[in-house]
């Protein structure tokens, strides 16, 4: 008979619940809520597909399945995103046939699509192929009320993309290692920050702004390049909105973070998932506390540790909601209260889950 | 210390005579105590009443089909050879009917996990209109405060009064009997927990080692250090079924998204329909990562409940071995599903990689179920 009462119960609760919110509410905040419902809208993220070329027709099966698995549950959301944001490293190693394979797939979604440039698609050709698929490597859109800016945060010195290799192929795969000591830190560059001055110049303070970079316009950890060499000239720009929020890539986790009015969050990769790195090079950091450490604990399982999400925009504010394959669905929210992201189950320690320590 | 406990197991699984002694003096070889709810402690009388409750045909419009109908003991518990399960009038269902034979150790019912327990499994065929066909449990209420026999054994059995039973009684004796139905003590079980290197062929001990390596089979039919369940009790579109509806599934998935169905209404809706059927575990909870996943069944004793999968599609186990083979694709060459579970990839078996693999599958059949039972009359 359980399952008669927990119906029963559900009904019960449901019908308790409507009948509270509309009794214990009082009318101006219903007014209120009604009046930025209007403005509140959800779109879907996808990032860091890394389709990677094998020979003629043959592609990494796993990448693939994670960036056809994305596409296709975007295409089922309920009710559907208002756009999708692909946030960088379509390909692994920049060539047309990983980027045209890539970009046959993201051509499956129903909806209005936008793309970041990541290091993976640009140290081939420079960018050149990925132009020619998707358009501008920076540019700005609105949407109900929200500023969006699209940055190229991966850039580098000229004289290390320009002089230093013998190869376009061997540029490639050098800025494509982690802790390789022939890297290069990213940079957005002067040419475009002038630019964001401008685009900026013409918003308002009191509207929210939403950069999309596949770099993280801070500093993290420099042997991954999870860092941007001029974030603190980037996020001078961003300083004078009362919102403001950075959602990039590249990190392959979850990571959220605040840094004076900025609010930073990470979305997650559909092809394999980074571990957190073990140092961070700045102790003076403003860097949460990591909640709960992230590796593929399930070798035999693919899509394990990957994910794609969506992301609500309240207020201006994103609250990010981690689709997370076989494991517990995550959401990572502006807490007004605190004036910073906050993971709305695992943020309380006692609600944290311990890492895996053994294998 | 393994070798230990398996041998005491063992010795244990001699004195038993039957499934009914095997669950009161300790689980067969091969296999954990099986868990008993608090609430529900086995006693013989239970156990005797629960028989006779999951036999008893008068529990349907036609008085025709009874639990056994689709879950025949002389056929392990399955109703072999069918694909989908006939319920009255003739009617099929979507589903291949599952084995009781150790459903006592899932930690959910159905194929699609839509049910906690084996008590409130119990419940929902009766009613189903493809099974059972009643439009509520009260003629089933009716026969058992009336029927001496039944009002004698819901007095003895649960100490009530005959007029007083409910189908908390009714489904408490149908599982307490099904916990009854644990049969390990397979060739495997003796080879692997007892060390007995004769109980495997040399065939069945290279499939044994492709299903732990290269078949990747054990990542989700789990063997342990000292047991074995061959299920890992979780949910895996391993691409049957859903990938003939790929093009239907957004407007399925959006009729479960859009409407709160009660999990009764989830009950008719995949049973009725094929194609919602194919939603799997999202029908359910409704969460992207389970469209069209389904149960890992047990393997124990698998080589006698052809056909296989949710939908009795595929007739024999070296076809099953072909799909994984694949890569979660019946048909070589055919699309692959875009929900596949990240688990499912190509395997590059060869053919007689997958002979040994059936061969090995073939050896994980209890002994108390041996010979074959599949095309024997019934003799109940």
């Amino acid at each position: 008979m359980s399952s008669r009462s927990t119906i029963s119960r559900r009904r019960f609760l449901k019908a308790a619940g409507m009948a509270a919110g509309a009794g214990l509410l009082p009318v101006s905040s219903v007014r209120l809520s009604f009046a930025d419902e209007k403005k509140d809208f959800t779109f879907a993220y996808i990032s860091d597909a890394h389709i990677q070329h094998i020979r003629g027709t043959k592609f990494v099966r796993n990448w693939d399945r994670g960036l056809i698995r994305a596409v296709a549950e975007t295409n089922l959301m309920v009710p559907e995103p208002d756009f999708v944001m692909f946030g960088g490293d379509l390909a692994q190693l920049g060539t047309k046939p990983e980027l045209d394979h890539g970009a046959e797939m993201l051509s499956k979604l129903k909806h209005k699509t936008y793309c970041v440039m990541g290091e993976h698609d640009y140290y081939l050709d420079l960018g050149e192929h990925w132009s020619k698929l998707f358009g501008p490597q920076y540019y700005s859109f609105d949407h109900k009320g929200v500023h969006f800016v699209v940055l190229n945060s991966i850039l580098t010195f000229d004289e290390w993309t320009h002089e230093r290799w013998p190869s376009a192929e061997q540029r490639m795969l050098e800025m494509a290692g982690l802790d390789n000591p022939n890297g290069s830190p990213f940079m957005v560059g002067e040419k475009q920050r002038d630019w964001l001055k401008q685009d900026l110049a013409a918003v308002p303070t009191t509207t929210p702004v939403v950069v999309f970079s596949h770099s993280p316009i801070q500093k993290i950890y420099k042997g991954w390049n999870f860092w941007t060499e001029d974030a603190e000239e980037v996020q001078a720009l961003l300083k004078p909105y009362a919102s403001a929020t950075v959602l990039y890539g590249h990190v392959h986790q979850i990571q959220y973070s605040q840094i004076g009015n900025i609010a930073f969050q990470s979305v997650m990769a559909t092809a394999w998932p980074w571990p957190y790195p073990e140092s961070y090079a700045h102790a003076e950091m403003d860097w949460p506390v990591m909640t709960v450490p992230m590796n593929r604990a399930d070798p035999f399982f693919e899509r394990d540790a990957t994910g794609w999400q969506t992301v609500d925009l309240m207020k201006g504010r994103t609250g990010l909601n981690y689709t997370l394959y076989n494991n517990t669905a995550r959401t990572v929210k502006f807490c007004t209260k605190t004036g910073r992201p906050r993971d709305v189950s695992y943020q309380d320690e006692s609600a944290r889950i311990p890492p895996q320590m053994h294998y | 210390m393994k070798n230990v406990l398996a041998v005491a197991f063992l010795i244990l699984g001699m004195l038993a005579t039957g499934p009914l002694a095997a669950a009161g003096d300790g689980p067969p070889l091969g296999l954990p105590p099986v868990p008993i709810p608090d609430d529900n402690p086995m006693t013989p009388e239970k156990i005797a009443l629960g028989d006779k409750l999951f036999h008893d045909t008068r529990f349907s419009t036609t008085g025709e089909v009874s639990c056994a109908t689709c879950h025949e003991k002389e056929k392990a518990f399955t109703d072999s050879p069918l694909k989908t399960s006939e319920g009255i009038d003739k009617l099929t269902g979507t589903r291949n009917a599952p084995t009781v034979l150790n459903a006592a150790y899932m930690t959910s019912q159905f194929w699609d996990g839509r049910s906690p327990s084996l008590e409130d499994q119990a419940l929902h065929p009766f009613t189903n209109p493809v099974e059972m066909g009643l439009k509520n449990h009260q003629p089933i209420l009716d026969i058992v405060r009336s029927d001496p026999e039944y009002v004698a054994a819901f007095e003895q059995v649960f100490g009530i009064e005959g007029r007083e039973a409910t189908m908390d009684e009714v489904t408490k004796a149908i599982a307490a009997f099904e916990r009854t139905q644990v049969y390990g003590n397979s060739p495997f079980d003796r080879y692997y927990y007892l060390n007995d290197t004769r109980a495997l062929t040399e065939q069945q001990v290279r499939g044994l080692d492709i299903f732990i390596n290269q078949g990747r089979c054990v990542s989700c039919h789990v063997i342990e250090q000292t047991q074995a369940l061959f299920t890992d009790n979780r949910f895996h579109n391993i691409g049957v079924g859903i990938n003939d509806i790929q093009g239907d599934i957004p407007e399925l998935a959006h009729a479960f998204l859009e409407a709160d169905y009660t999990l009764e209404e989830v009950d008719v809706q995949v049973l009725g329909d094929a194609r919602t059927s194919e939603l799997g575990r999202f029908a359910v909870v409704r969460a992207f990562n389970d469209i069209g996943a389904f149960k890992t069944p047990t393997l124990r004793n698998i080589d006698l409940t052809a056909p296989y999968m949710h939908d009795g599609s595929i007739a024999t186990l070296r076809e099953v071995v072909e799909h994984y083979n694949n890569g979660g694709v019946t048909n070589e060459g055919d699309p692959v599903n875009d929900f596949l579970g990240g688990g499912i990839r190509p395997l590059d078996l060869s053919e007689e990689q997958i002979d040994d693999l059936v061969a090995f599958m073939e050896a994980l059949t209890s002994d108390e179920l041996q010979p074959p039972a599949g095309n024997q009359e019934v003799t109940q």
